[in-house]
């Protein structure tokens, strides 16, 4: 089961800032509340986009040019807290290819190298210039190359880091590790058949 | 230099080196809840594929369960879906389940170890972050997502990038009244809550030594907190005299082949780690989260640091959590009101938790207008306080004692909180939204300061409610 190669992504890009953007303030944990990922794309950043009573607030991802951006930026330790894949999901969901941050929390990261959402890393710095060149022309459209670790818009020009084996996976197409993991069945066998420990469970 | 024990099981555990770099790792143990599993089932339903050991994952319910009345259906009928869903699941892939009647069910990371399914050298995994709890036995422990649950129930095994490791070196003597979740908060505080990225904690020391296997667990739970995905502390005879006679521990021939393996596992005196970092007993105090993350914390007697000392990177974060918790640049954190009081989740809610509290609630009130949750963690912990009398210290201190469950730790069951409410807490998360209100607000410590907060309805040091001191309580 090879996936699809994903070298690029592009589109219209909307700014979350901050750092230490945690996954209950990307999903709040009573949208876990589901047994499918199916609702998650409209919650995505729920309480911070929304009042209690669900009128919006003024946020970037409430803006009308929000609507089929495909690339969101934001700062550092992007996706720190829980496990839940719901986040991932949500982002994805919500019609984002790509998350472009100044770094990820590592669970975060795994979870969306599994679905083929690309999280590429720039400087902070760098991060301000690609948050004007957006807040400047909203409707701008980014491409960032995955292959060549960069990020395009507006004629500019910005390194963004993605590691070498996330970037080998994206490219080949195998960011879904099942299919290798199910043809080293015969090893699997034999490593759990040195694992002594699996003799002593008991039931 | 020998290899450190996160090496030796990780290389007893590789299956293979895959063509982008990452390892294929076997799962020695995998835990499933409600919350992170129907999905996987569902994938794999869908890629018509059979659980290719079931014998290595048990399930509980633990998330979305009421912990007032447990009567089913749940009223939430979300809830109900899931609870339902994990019994077909399990039931359908031949997976053992501790459900809510089995006397067993709990916090996953309570159960796991209080089962003795957790052993040393092993490599456990849950759709949960605070699977690395289970590493206080020596074992790899770690939260992964939902496709990865995918991976597992398929396969056994699961895509990893292999992660550094740090020793984290604690020596010295915990003051009175300091705790394991003191060191936890202090040393977050102190690597920052990105600081672990990329790596195990490796937690070792004098200090560390003298600490129960419970205490561990509080350390290791909140090793995610400091981003390490993995935190781990050496076995040794706690670790064995902990496990010995639990219900799925090794018997008979068995158990000796078992500890002698477990206890061969333990790093050397000159192991290799990537980095060592050191902290001294004495300098920890009872720590106190104020902000939005478990970073943003203080000694009880400090006060914040002023926003225009905070480093830079830093300072939008501060002055964001600042707004958020409604306190002054510069204030001191004692004395600041608390509406709720929560003692429980898979960070505190043992038996070492809630005996140590019960020992300083005895004849004490609850303040007026304070609204305070004792929830155990596991169905086997709640039979044991009872048996030791301890709800009954709980009630008549005004304490409502409840059904295990991850309760008020998040916001996913009928336990939240409300409007702006301000939160003590026993648990591990004091994100924004965490506990079930937007504008709710938390405040990380440990359970014996959770107590004193709830008696003096504000936030106070227990050393000075509860007269510990050196010589043991006044
Ligand atoms: S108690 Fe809290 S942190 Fe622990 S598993 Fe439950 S929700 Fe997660």
């Amino acid at each position: 089961m090879v996936g699809e190669a994903i070298t690029k992504v592009s589109g219209r890009a909307v700014v979350v800032p901050g750092a230490d953007i945690d996954t209950d303030r990307i999903i709040p944990a009573r949208f876990l509340r589901c047994v499918t990922f199916d609702g998650l794309g409209e919650q995505l950043f729920w309480d911070v986009r929304f009042e209690p009573d669900g009128t919006p607030k003024s946020h970037p991802l409430n803006e009308p040019t929000a609507e089929g951006a495909r690339i969101l930026i934001s700062g550092r330790n992007f996706g720190c807290g829980s496990s839940r894949e719901h986040a991932p999901q949500s982002i994805a969901r919500a019609g984002f290819r790509a998350v472009v941050a100044e770094s990820f929390a590592e669970i975060f990261f795994g979870n969306s190298l599994t679905l083929g959402l690309v999280c590429a890393t720039a400087t902070a710095e760098h991060l301000v210039e690609i948050g004007a060149l957006v807040a400047g022309e909203k409707t701008v459209e980014l491409t960032l190359d995955v292959e060549a670790g960069v990020l395009q818009g507006g004629g500019r020009t910005w390194p963004v880091g993605v590691p070498a084996s996330a970037r080998d996976a994206l490219v080949a197409g195998q960011w879904d590790p099942l299919a290798q993991l199910r043809a080293g069945e015969a090893t699997t066998r034999a490593v759990a058949g040195e694992l002594a420990y699996l003799r002593w469970t008991r039931s | 230099m020998s290899k450190n024990l996160f090496q030796k099981v990780w290389d007893l555990h590789t299956v293979a080196e895959l063509p982008d770099g990452r390892s294929q790792l076997f799962v020695g143990l995998h835990l499933v809840h409600e919350v992170t599993s129907p999905q996987a089932f569902a994938m794999l339903d869908e890629l018509g594929l059979q659980v290719a050991y079931p014998n290595r994952t048990y399930a509980t319910v633990d998330h979305i369960i009421p912990t007032d009345r447990q009567t089913r259906p749940f009223a939430d009928s979300l809830a109900e879906q899931m609870i339902v869903a994990l019994r077909d699941n399990t039931r359908k892939h031949g997976i053992r389940y501790f459900d809510v009647d089995s006397g067993r069910q709990g916090i996953v990371h309570v159960v796991g170890p209080e089962q003795g399914l957790t052993w040393p050298g092993m490599t456990i995994c849950c759709g949960d972050s605070h699977t690395s709890t289970h590493g206080a036995f020596g074992a790899i422990a770690f939260g992964i997502g939902t496709t990865q649950v995918r991976d597992v129930l398929a396969t056994q095994t699961l895509a990893l990038e292999r992660l550094k490791v740090r020793r984290v070196q604690v020596d010295g003597e915990l003051g009175p009244g300091v705790y394991a979740k003191d060191v936890i908060l202090h040393v977050i505080r102190k690597l920052g809550v990105q600081g672990g990225v990329g790596h195990a904690y490796e937690f070792g020391g004098s200090t560390i030594d003298a600490m129960s296997m419970e205490e561990r667990m509080t350390l290791c739970n909140m090793a995610i907190e400091g981003g390490a995905r993995v935190g781990y502390v050496n076995p040794d005879e706690t670790t064995v005299e902990y496990l010995r006679g639990r219900p799925f521990s090794p018997t008979g021939a068995d158990w000796d082949e078992a500890t002698a393996f477990w206890l061969g596992l333990a790093s050397a005196p000159d192991a290799e780690y990537d980095d060592v970092v050191r902290f001294d007993a004495a300098d920890i105090a009872p720590t106190v989260t104020w902000g939005i993350h478990p970073g943003q914390a203080v000694g009880v007697v400090e006060r914040l640091t002023p926003l225009a000392q905070v480093a830079e990177a830093d300072r939008a974060g501060h002055a964001e959590a600042l707004e958020h918790m409604g306190l002054e640049d510069g204030a001191p954190v004692i004395g600041v009101p608390v509406q709720v009081a929560f003692i429980g989740s898979c960070t505190n809610s043992r038996m070492s938790d809630l005996r140590e509290v019960a020992r300083y609630v005895r004849g004490q009130h609850v303040a007026k207008g304070v609204r305070a949750l004792v929830v155990p963690g596991s169905q086997v912990v709640a039979a044991q306080a009872e048996a030791e009398g301890l709800d009954a210290i709980f009630t008549e201190a005004g304490f409502e004692w409840r059904k295990a469950g991850c309760s008020m730790c998040l916001a996913m069951n009928p336990d939240k909180l409300v409007g702006r409410e301000l939160c003590a807490s026993s648990s591990n998360r004091n994100f924004k939204g965490r506990q079930g209100s937007a504008q709710g607000r938390t405040m990380l410590m440990s359970p014996v300061m959770v107590a004193a907060a709830a008696i003096r309805g504000s936030v106070a040091d227990a050393r000075e409610v509860f007269g510990i001191s050196a010589a043991g309580r006044a």
